[in-house]
């Protein structure tokens, strides 16, 4: 995976939601430790656009979706634990090699 | 179902599902903008019954609705329910809203989460749709995925906070343990069944080989409902719950009228047939002539124009026909110009409970006023004697309640004493006219006998009459009785011809006395009349004799007159007068 990949996500969350809040701050956190300057992350309120969560099939609230760089992925939940995050985005192993 | 419409303004409204009996139980429906959850194990019709539920509310309430499958694809659940007619395609353009929810198998999760996204994308498109009912299917689904039971409590809390706050009519699914669906096994989501308004259990079980199915509303807040266990099954239309009707529902429908049984001397022993919508059994041992007695009775009723169906387990319905004809029952003419319709059960298979709803169904399709089921008895073989007394329970009780004749045979096991026959018999309680066919064994030879058992509200003979079947179609004949023994088959004609034979001797020997006796009394006549004649001649010759006498006397004196005149020598009586 080149350095230069930019990593692509969508934030599902329920407004305000104790679960939502977390899971974009837990993203925020990540994104800094793990993929500083390359990511891009978009946030989809599912009370603001609920047309669009039903075209993406969005049931659980949050959901993260890795729209780039391909295969799509989703990740559900708060995002708190971060070795299942981190083997599904395939970033463990090159970091441990890295590091 | 008017009834039911008048029940439900009195306590508060329901949704209808439109499900057979389901409606009757639940007294109108589901609890309108409540959640009522529906257990049941795998195959128990979960899905079937909610999807009935939003359909029934689609075309005929106007009320659109949303499923929410969380485990079959929207797509399969819709193919499969092709084939119980009810145009979902159509439907789901306007009024039915399919939402796959299935959890992705390659799902992540990292950390905990909750439903808030799926009940706004559903907040949406209810309001969209005007939608009013709203089925979750499977959600235990879903809930399996929550890491622990306080994420899961959490998550039904708002589910149905939220189907609440929008005045939703919810059904959610849940699986139940295929072997138990008490509430026991329940325990996982078990607090679900606290929180909802309606709980419904579905059940399916194998008795003795042959699948069950029964429904229970276990609680129905604010409304009263049904307690007991209902059997039902998925026929061609979708659900069917068997529910026996109130009392109340079939008064006025006792009728006065009779029908005949097609063997005219029967009628007459029963005071003149049977009673419009009596149910009628006959028991009796495999070739007593069941079959027989019930063809007399379905031809009967097409030569009175009546539409009749005749179900047959034991063979098919050509054989039927065919073996009716060789008694004189001729019923081919009536199946063509289509007033008697033979179906045979060979193609019917399931349980008795299967069978009474089939039976149903094709009575209702022909709108059948007499029914045959021959033999009944064999409901019993398929499942448990419970189910099978039950279902005859409710045939006979949905008989009553159309005002259907109905006649069912039912086989009576040979080993079972003659005189304990029909005791097990479940229906012959519930029957208005029991007639038991039987064999009389006697000198070598079995005989049918037919009595009437029972027969409510009719004086009926009591007397065991003789089945006779002969080319020419059913007959009774008296029995012989003589001294105290009954007498049939070859001993009855005997004796029958020995009296004629006695009578014969008799009148015989009566004739030749009277010629005798003419006889002699012409003899005696003739006797009497030689006898006058011969006391007229003797009366003739006594006048003759008295008169010669007489002139004999007369001659003598003249003579002597005559003699003296002559001899002159005496004074005659002359010459004395002359003297002087």
């Amino acid at each position: 995976m080149s350095r230069a990949a930019k990593f692509r996500f969508r934030l599902y969350v329920a407004g305000g939601a104790h679960n939502s809040t977390q899971a974009l701050a837990n993203l925020n956190a990540f994104c800094r430790t793990h993929l500083a300057h390359r990511h891009h992350i978009e946030v989809v309120n599912v009370f603001r656009e609920p047309d669009r969560a039903l075209a993406d099939g969005i049931f659980m609230t949050p959901t993260l979706v890795k729209v780039a760089p391909a295969p799509g992925q989703r990740i559900v939940g708060t995002l708190s634990q971060r070795q299942p995050l981190l083997s599904a985005l395939g970033l463990d192993e090159p970091e441990a090699i890295a590091a | 179902m008017n009834s039911n419409v008048a029940a439900t303004k009195r306590s508060f409204v329901k949704a209808p599902t439109g499900i057979t009996g389901f409606d009757d139980i639940t007294g109108g429906g589901l609890p309108n903008g409540r959640t009522t959850l529906l257990v049941g194990g795998p195959g128990s019709g979960k899905t079937i019954l909610s999807l009935q539920f939003l359909v029934h509310g689609a075309q005929k309430c106007n009320e659109p609705g949303v499923f929410v499958a969380f485990e079959e694809a929207s797509k399969r659940i819709v193919d499969n329910a092709e084939s119980f007619g009810w145009d979902l395609p159509a439907l789901r353009r306007k009024k039915l809203f399919f939402l796959d929810a299935q959890p992705v198998p390659d799902m992540i999760q990292s950390g905990i989460f909750d439903l808030g996204g799926m009940l706004a994308a559903l907040e949406a498109k209810t309001r969209q749709m005007k939608a009013k009912r709203i089925v979750f299917d499977a959600l235990d689904i879903v809930l399996a995925l929550l890491p622990d039971d306080i994420a899961r409590r959490r998550e039904v809390y708002r589910l149905h906070a939220w189907l609440l706050e929008r005045g939703l009519t919810g059904l959610i699914t849940a699986k139940a343990n295929a072997d138990d669906t008490s509430a026991i096994s329940l325990q996982q989501f078990g607090f679900m069944q606290f929180m909802v308004d309606c709980a419904v259990i579905l059940d399916h079980s194998v008795v003795h080989g042959v699948s069950q199915r029964n429904l229970r509303v276990q609680k129905y807040r604010g409304s009263s409902f049904d307690e007991n266990e209902s059997p039902f099954l998925i026929g061609a239309s979708g659900i069917e719950v068997a529910v026996m009707h109130p009392l109340a529902a079939r008064e006025g429908k006792t009728l006065n009228e009779r029908v005949s049984s097609g063997v005219s001397r029967l009628d007459t022993m029963l005071g003149g047939g049977y009673y419009r919508g009596a149910s009628v059994l006959v028991t009796g041992f495999p070739g007593t002539a069941k079959t027989t007695l019930s063809g007399a009775f379905a031809e009967a009723a097409c030569q009175r124009g009546e539409r009749t169906l005749f179900v047959s387990f034991d063979s098919d319905a050509n054989e039927v026909i065919r073996d009716l004809a060789s008694v004189g029952i001729r019923l081919e003419r009536f199946v063509k110009s289509g007033l008697l319709r033979m179906a045979s059960a060979r193609t019917i298979t399931g349980s008795a409970e299967t069978y009474l709803m089939r039976i149903k169904t094709l009575a209702r399709d022909h709108r059948a006023r007499c029914l045959v089921i021959d033999p009944m008895s064999t409901w019993s073989k398929s499942g448990n004697d419970l189910a099978a007394h039950s279902v005859a329970e409710r045939l006979i009780d949905w008989t009553k309640c159309e005002g259907i004749t109905v006649m069912c045979t039912s086989l009576v096991d040979e080993m079972a004493s003659q005189g304990t026959s029909g005791a097990s018999q479940p229906v012959s309680t519930l029957a208005d006219t029991w007639i038991d066919l039987n064999y009389v064994m006697q000198a070598g030879e079995r005989n049918r006998g037919l009595s009437i058992i029972k027969s409510r509200g009719t004086a009926h003979s009591n007397q065991v009459r003789e089945l006779i079947l002969s080319d020419n179609g059913v007959t009774l004949t008296d029995t012989y009785t003589a001294g105290g023994e009954v007498l049939m088959g070859t001993l009855r004609w005997e004796k029958e011809s020995a009296e004629r034979v006695a009578h014969e001797v008799t009148e015989v020997e009566g004739k030749l006395k009277r010629v005798r006796l003419d006889a002699e009394e012409a003899e005696l006549v003739v006797r009497v009349r030689s006898l006058q004649v011969e006391l007229e001649a003797k009366q003739v010759e006594k006048a003759l004799l008295a008169r010669t006498t007489e002139t004999r006397k007369g001659e003598l004196s003249l003579g002597r007159t005559r003699m003296g005149e002559l001899r002159g020598a005496d004074v005659t009586a002359s010459a004395r007068k002359a003297a002087s």
